[in-house]
């Protein structure tokens, strides 16, 4: 065990973990920061995307002693009102059914939409085709994210 | 004081007085018809509200809340319940508030998911939860300002008496509505009168879902909470030998490893220290029964197939001579593998066994079940159990059974501490309960005119239950039939899997009924039409299915894909009833650059009344998802009694790359809502299955399609 400090939604944190143990269950466990999901592990699935430095990354996958310096944000920091673009094109859209896996997808659309503010359906497409929704609403998801996309200046 | 009615109904109401000196009023469904009436606790509440049902408080400062009792799985009915009550009720939206409700027998009956059945079930009641409310508030209104209830109407969460212009909140005339005696009958909305039902009304749930908020089974964390797996057996058939689990106890955070019924637990602090701990069990394993692999099921689907000990379910004439006397005779097999159901949460379940009671949180489908059999289990009475309803992050059957809540309370029972017990998704896909493997023989006889006079279908499966929908069509619009089923028992556990049995079955209907159409020489769609006019007018045995509402989406599903009237795509046709709902599908292929592309797939859907425009529509694209991705690549497979797929690496879930436009429709015709959680899956697969066909002249009769060599070089991507 060691002692991290982690830059998350613009705090630092504190958590006495293994070196190895995934980003993900830090935020879980030891942080109270639930609203990443875990789903495969594996980095197959997406519920966990985080950003780390403003990059889409799956937090399953990554050891909390890789994070360093870098700042973290999740579902919980990316907005403060949850009035963040992509997540009131979500609302606006209708887009969860079961919900679980939209804290990831969100996280997706809003690193895909600050590199790239106004990305062409096929770019849409390639930026979201590792998360996965079991529930099918892939087509809401590319309505929210063109119609988040439209809203940016 | 207290006061119980007793109305002239199967349900009852309840007033108590309350502490404020108000009133708590209960109503109390019960379809036994037993009079089971109970007081309402005083303080069970927050003060200063008024209960005027198991389903609906309003406080004095106008918040409606309604509590939805169904488990919320992405089906939406957190949503859709409160919005019929809200409408009878004429609430204003903006001020409800929705609590998903803990289990109660008493208060609630059918506190399940599963079967497309809550809307259908509830929809009168819950009607008349909100009518009767509007009836006590207008009644109360009509004392305080003098005037005949005749004279005022309601709109918004407002009585409102036109002729003085006086207006009063729901929320003053709470207390006043919560005295008068509740009617025994009352009047609810003509349906020109719905102001939410029809319309497009957004997840109660969304803030939270979109800010990650905790919500789901596995946001659930205690002071003093231990985090539990368990090592199944990897091997279906097998038991554990021996446990040697010195090395993972020895390891930081664990706090115990137990091992239960073939179970091996490592319980813990966190949970990468579990995962890391359990990795370090030793366990070697024993057979116990059947070792199966699928190259073993392929051979016995031949032999069940073939065998002379099939059951009988359905025959009508004489199929012997049917198939004696027919001009043409086609004989096609279908066959399907099993699959996991893989909801995005993986299972898992908080229990805190103490002295003195049981709680239970979590996400399940079936709470009571699950409350019912950890009594049992535990020994206890179920009253001294709780159970609290997280949402579910997707079940599709998976949360029908109660095995992962009785493990997390067995464990708690051993370790004597709060356990939230976690399957990993390995454990979810090598854990069983699965679609079952099914093969399918169809026969059709067709006479030198092309009308058909003979159909068999045969099912064998693997744990599967009965295969058939016996009085499904075209049962009743054909004269001889013969319909049977077959199953084997495996050590691989299955259970119902979205639209159980009709997943699989209905694409190889109609896969079928497409051949023989064009046997026939028929169109497609007006094949289906023949032989459902022929049910009407002249039925044979026993129809399970409305031949009218069928023919309906049939003809609107033709009428908005412009049915045969496009020259530059395949067109394929598909029709099921399931679940008392009926959805027509054409899926469209088009030749992009000599590849075949699926593009479009058309629904045309009626369940009734929708009820929310946006919820509705969401349940149709999405079944159809599901139903075109796990009959594109859904595969699991055995080997030697293990699953050889067990994450999302080897178990391919369809992506959003690979979805066609879907466009849906819904028939009008103002019957009484029934489900849409499933009926829009099982047309899927044919559909696409007859689109390809029409494009490449190649037909498909195994699932996954992507594995067959039919399939090579077709294109899903749709954008490159």
């Amino acid at each position: 065990m060691a002692l991290y400090k982690l830059q998350i939604n613009g705090k630092t944190y504190e958590a006495d973990v293994d070196a190895d143990t995934p980003l993900l269950w830090v935020l879980r466990d030891n942080l109270g920061l639930v609203g990443t999901k875990y789903g495969c592990g594996i980095a197959q699935c997406g519920a966990c995307t985080v950003h780390l430095n403003g990059r889409a990354v799956r937090s399953c996958v990554l050891p909390v002693s890789a994070v360093g310096s870098g700042k973290v944000t999740t579902i919980e920091g990316l907005s403060e009102k949850g009035d963040h673009p992509v997540q009131l094109a979500w609302d606006e859209v209708d887009v969860p059914q079961c919900g679980y896996c939209q804290a990831g997808q969100i996280m997706t659309a809003a690193a895909l939409l600050a590199e790239n503010p106004k990305p062409t359906p096929v770019q849409i497409d390639n930026a979201m085709q590792g998360n996965i929704c079991r529930c099918g609403t892939y087509h809401r998801i590319r309505e929210a994210v063109q119609l988040a996309s439209s809203k940016l200046k | 004081m207290e006061t119980m009615i007793k109305t002239n109904r199967r349900d009852f109401l309840k007033i108590a007085s309350a502490a404020g000196g108000g009133l708590l009023l209960g109503f109390y469904w019960n379809e036994a018809g037993a009079s089971v009436i109970e007081s309402v606790t005083e303080g069970a509440l927050a003060e200063g509200e008024v209960t005027f049902n198991s389903y609906l408080t309003i406080s004095p400062d106008n918040i409606v809340t309604i509590f939805s009792p169904n488990p919320e799985l992405g089906q939406n009915i957190k949503t859709t319940f409160p919005m019929i009550v809200a409408d009878e009720l004429d609430a204003d939206w903006s001020k409800v508030k929705v609590v998903q409700a803990a289990l109660d027998t008493e208060k609630y009956d059918r506190q399940v998911t599963g079967g497309s059945g809550a809307i259908p079930h509830s929809w009168e009641r819950l009607r008349k939860a909100g009518a009767t409310a509007r009836h006590m508030l207008v009644e109360a209104a009509a004392k305080r300002l003098g005037v005949p209830a005749s004279e005022l109407s309601t709109e918004n969460g407002f009585v409102i008496h036109k002729k003085s212009g006086k207006k009063l909140t729901y929320g003053e005339l709470a207390t006043d509505a919560s005295k008068i005696t509740p009617p025994e009958d009352v009047k609810l909305k003509e349906r020109s009168e719905f102001k939410l039902i029809g319309k497009r009304v957004r997840n109660v749930d969304n803030f939270e879902m979109i800010t990650g908020k905790p919500l789901y089974g596995l946001d659930i964390y205690r002071d003093g909470m231990l985090i539990g797996m368990i090592q199944r057996p990897p091997a279906f058939g097998t038991k554990i030998k021996s446990v040697d689990a010195s090395a993972a106890k020895a390891m930081p955070g664990i706090v115990d490893v137990v091992t239960f019924k073939n179970n091996v637990a490592v319980v813990g602090k966190s949970t990468w220290q579990v995962m890391k701990a359990r990795k370090a069990l030793r366990i070697e394993y024993e057979a116990a029964g059947n070792i199966e692999s699928s190259a073993d099921h392929d051979r016995l689907f031949k032999e069940l197939l073939d065998s002379k000990e099939a059951e009988v379910k359905r025959k009508d004439g004489d199929v012997d001579a049917a198939f004696a006397s027919a001009a043409t005779k086609i004989v096609r097999e279908y066959q399907c593998p099993f699959l996991a159901h893989a909801p995005m949460e993986p299972m898992n379940f908080f229990a805190d066994v103490r002295e003195d009671g049981v709680e239970l949180i979590g996400p399940t489908q079936t709470p009571n079940s699950a409350r019912t059999q950890v009594a049992e289990m535990l020994g206890i009475p179920p009253e001294k159990i709780t159970l609290q309803l997280t949402r579910l992050g997707g079940g599709f059957g998976r949360r029908l059974k109660t095995d992962f809540a009785l493990e997390a309370a067995e464990l708690s029972s051993i370790v004597k501490a709060p356990v939230k017990l976690i399957w990993t998704r390995e454990d979810d896909m090598q854990g069983g309960s699965y679609r079952p493997a099914v093969r399918y023989r169809f026969e059709a006889a067709l006479d030198a005119r092309g009308n058909l006079i003979g159909y068999k279908l045969r099912g064998a499966g693997i744990n599967s239950g009965n295969t058939t929908r016996e009085h499904n069509f075209p049962s009743g619009a054909v004269d001889n039939v013969l319909i049977e089923s077959i199953e084997h028992q495996s050590p691989i556990t299955t259970g119902a899997w979205r639209a159980p049995i009709t997943n699989f079955l209905a694409f190889a209907e109609q896969s079928f009924l497409d051949e023989v159409a064009l046997a026939a020489k028929k169109d497609p769609v007006q094949f289906r039409l023949e032989l459902l006019e022929r049910a009407k007018q002249r039925p044979v045995g026993q129809l399970g299915y409305d031949a009218d509402r069928m023919i309906a989406v049939i003809k609107l599903a033709a009428e908005k894909s412009g049915w045969g009237k496009k020259r530059d795509v395949a067109q394929g046709f598909s029709v099921y009833f399931s679940h008392r709902s009926y959805v027509a599908q054409v899926a469209e292929v088009a030749m992009k650059n000599n590849q075949p592309t699926l593009q479009k797939i058309y629904a045309a859907a009626d369940c009734g009344i929708v009820v929310n425009e946006s919820g509705a529509k969401q349940q149709v694209v999405g079944g159809i998802v599901d139903g075109l991705g796990h009959a594109l690549y859904g595969n699991l497979t055995f080997r030697n009694g293990e699953a050889e797929q067990k994450n999302f690496d080897t178990y391919r879930l369809i992506r959003i790359k690979e979805v066609p436009d879907v466009e849906v429709h819904f028939v009008d015709n103002g019957i009484s809502p029934t489900g849409l959680g499933e009926p829009a899956l099982p047309p899927t697969g044919g559909a696409i299955a007859n689109a390809f066909f029409k494009a490449t002249g190649k037909r498909l009769y195994r699932q996954p399609f992507m594995q067959q060599p039919e399939m090579e070089g077709v294109r899903l991507d749709q954008r490159m």
